[in-house]
């Protein structure tokens, strides 16, 4: 399989003398869809920056589908799709025009470019506004704009920084199938959110970098595997007077508040049919339950945490 | 990129300088047309005459290529400053430091719109000097390439002050301080023959001089400077701010942290 992305030895110190990365060792495979995660200004998009030749690395090496940025930049960048963090397109510019002109910057003839961007912008659900000057839109808009505008030379890995910040509900679910229906059509991905869920739901492999240094890379499924205790809270049908006596030292009760229970225990040796069984012994009624907190976030804390030591 | 690509990138950059310069078509070329023809007004119209000859011609002629070539000098060097600028205060210059266009193509591209927009105004103003005047050409080639190598240099002294600048305000030295008195000390409104033996070796060392003569000798046939020589500056002087703005941008100067 070949490497989409393959990052070694990075490091950025900025000219105000500040380390930002300390040396990332980081691989995505073709077809991948990888979540970099980590805590704001962990260097998140320092390394996004330096993989889209915006920032200038102090040291290391970048490939980009077997092509080394410093040597072969040209066909390097030609791989790449890139949605920024910030908004940067020119806000006086009509939406379908910031489209095309960047087909433009890849060579693509402006008649192709402009077929393409009419695809884009309809699928992104823009084609109402192509005509609109780019600071009419809400911020929403925005980020699709900027998703459609990096897609105009069908790159073959796309790098998304935060697209999803400050997007709704509805859109934001429409995005990510989007994203996955680009994805199962071959375009390796790399994505990076504060929403943990987001992560969760949609990417296969996780690298979570901390104050410059890579502290996780490994599959979304395997990582999640590593909690090892599950937390849920529980709606009850009707008041609890006190705390029922749990008989086993795996599993753990908290009463909330008289009809809120939360239920924490260990996942190899304890389940949900045994705390029901309990629960039905004391007739106590659920109406319904939720995990207590995202599970990746509760990781993503701890290993955080845990770096700090 | 192939050669094909290549153009594409280049023409896509001078389409959208085109359009930027046009959209806003009254900051960009109104005011010049308007100051432009005051001059010829006042300095041709009211005072020429009282003035008399200069170097064989009337007034008015003889200030004629020094206005147009002060225009042009002006709006190429404003295009440049101001859209480079531009993109580096909003960031969607990354939108080409991302693409494989490469840099040169970049400087091209901006290069042109300059000349663009220098041309545009330049020929604009023109067209309203035959309201007051006509125009002679004396060596045609001669006046269209030295007015085109021209908006070239100040385009790219444009970029480099673009490059540098941190702030609007930045936008704004180089032409007060630097463009606006080397263009009148440049021979628009006078012939240095008129000034004494020393100013007239100080003169020597303004760029502009060599400019506004060799686009003077194309019109009418007059120039207080041999015609190579005007060439040469000029060559010497695009060449030296093209390398400096390729490197500055391989650099990535103010656009790369
Ligand atoms: N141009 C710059 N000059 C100096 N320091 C910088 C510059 N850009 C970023 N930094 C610093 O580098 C560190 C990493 O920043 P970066 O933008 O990569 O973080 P991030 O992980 O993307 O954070 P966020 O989630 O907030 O976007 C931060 O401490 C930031 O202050
Ligand atoms: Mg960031």
């Amino acid at each position: 399989m070949t490497t989409a992305l393959d990052i070694q030895g990075l490091r950025k110190t900025y000219h105000n003398g500040f380390t930002a990365l300390k040396g990332i060792d980081l691989q995505v495979e073709q077809g991948d869809f990888f979540a970099l995660l980590g805590a704001n200004g962990a260097g998140k998009s320092t390394t996004i920056g330096i993989v889209s030749s915006l920032v200038n690395k102090t040291a290391g090496k970048v490939n980009i589908f077997g092509y080394d940025l410093d040597t072969q930049r040209e066909q390097a960048k030609a791989q790449i799709g890139l949605v920024p963090q910030e908004f940067n397109f020119n806000m006086f510019e009509p939406v379908v025009e910031i489209v095309v002109n960047q087909g433009g910057y890849y060579g693509i003839p402006r008649q192709e470019a402009f077929v393409r961007a009419e695809t884009l912008l309809k699928q992104l659900g823009l084609w109402e506004k192509a005509r609109e000057q780019a600071r009419n839109l809400s911020g929403g808009m925005k980020r699709r704009l900027m998703i459609a505008r990096s897609l105009i030379h069908q790159p073959r890995l796309l790098i998304l920084d935060e697209p999803t910040a400050g997007v709704d509900i509805e859109i934001r679910r429409s995005m990510w199938e989007f994203l996955r229906k680009l994805n199962a059509e071959g375009t390796t991905i790399i994505l990076t959110t504060h929403y943990l869920e987001e992560a969760e739901s949609l990417c296969r492999n996780i690298g979570i970098i901390d104050k410059g240094e890579l502290i996780e890379n490994t599959g979304m499924k395997q990582l999640l595997n590593r909690l090892d205790t599950e937390s849920y809270v529980f709606d009850l049908a009707s008041p609890l007077e006190h705390l029922p006596a749990t008989s086993s030292n795996l599993c753990h009760c908290t009463l909330l508040d008289p009809t809120t229970l939360e239920v924490a225990f260990h996942k190899e040796h304890y389940s949900l049919n045994q705390v029901f069984s309990f629960l039905n012994q004391q007739s106590i009624t659920v109406q319904s339950m939720r995990n207590k907190t995202n599970r990746l976030e509760q990781l993503f804390l701890e290993l955080v945490e845990g770096n700090k030591a | 990129m192939n050669t094909q690509q290549k153009w594409i990138a280049y023409y896509t950059i001078l389409i959208k300088e085109i359009l930027r310069f046009t959209r806003i078509w009254k900051q960009t070329i109104l005011p010049p047309v308007i100051t432009t023809s005051l001059y010829f007004v006042i300095f041709g119209n009211l005072i020429g005459p009282q003035i008399g000859n200069m170097d064989g011609h009337r007034y008015i002629d003889f200030i004629m290529p020094g206005l147009i070539m002060m225009t042009v000098i002006t709006n190429a060097y404003a295009n440049v400053v101001a859209s480079f600028y531009g993109s580096k205060f909003q960031g969607n210059i990354a939108e080409m430091l991302v693409s494989p266009t490469p840099n040169w193509i970049i400087l091209a591209g901006f290069v042109s719109g300059g000349v663009a927009r220098g041309m545009t105004v330049g020929v604009a103003v023109t067209v309203v000097s035959l309201f007051f005047t006509h125009l002679q050409m004396q060596h045609f080639w001669v006046m269209v390439t030295i007015v085109i190598l021209t908006a070239v240099l100040f385009s790219l002294a444009g970029l480099i002050n673009a490059v540098y600048a941190k702030s609007f305000d930045d936008i704004n030295i180089i032409p007060t301080f630097v463009l606006t008195p080397l263009t009148y000390l440049g021979g628009v409104f006078y012939s240095i023959a008129m000034l004494s033996p020393l100013w007239q070796k100080v003169s020597l060392l303004n760029p502009v001089l060599y400019m506004v003569n060799g686009f003077r000798y194309g019109i009418l046939g007059v120039s207080d400077i041999p015609l190579w020589v005007s060439y040469g500056v000029i060559m010497a002087f695009i060449l030296m701010l093209g390398g400096y703005s390729m490197y500055l941008l391989n650099k990535g100067t103010g656009i790369r942290s």
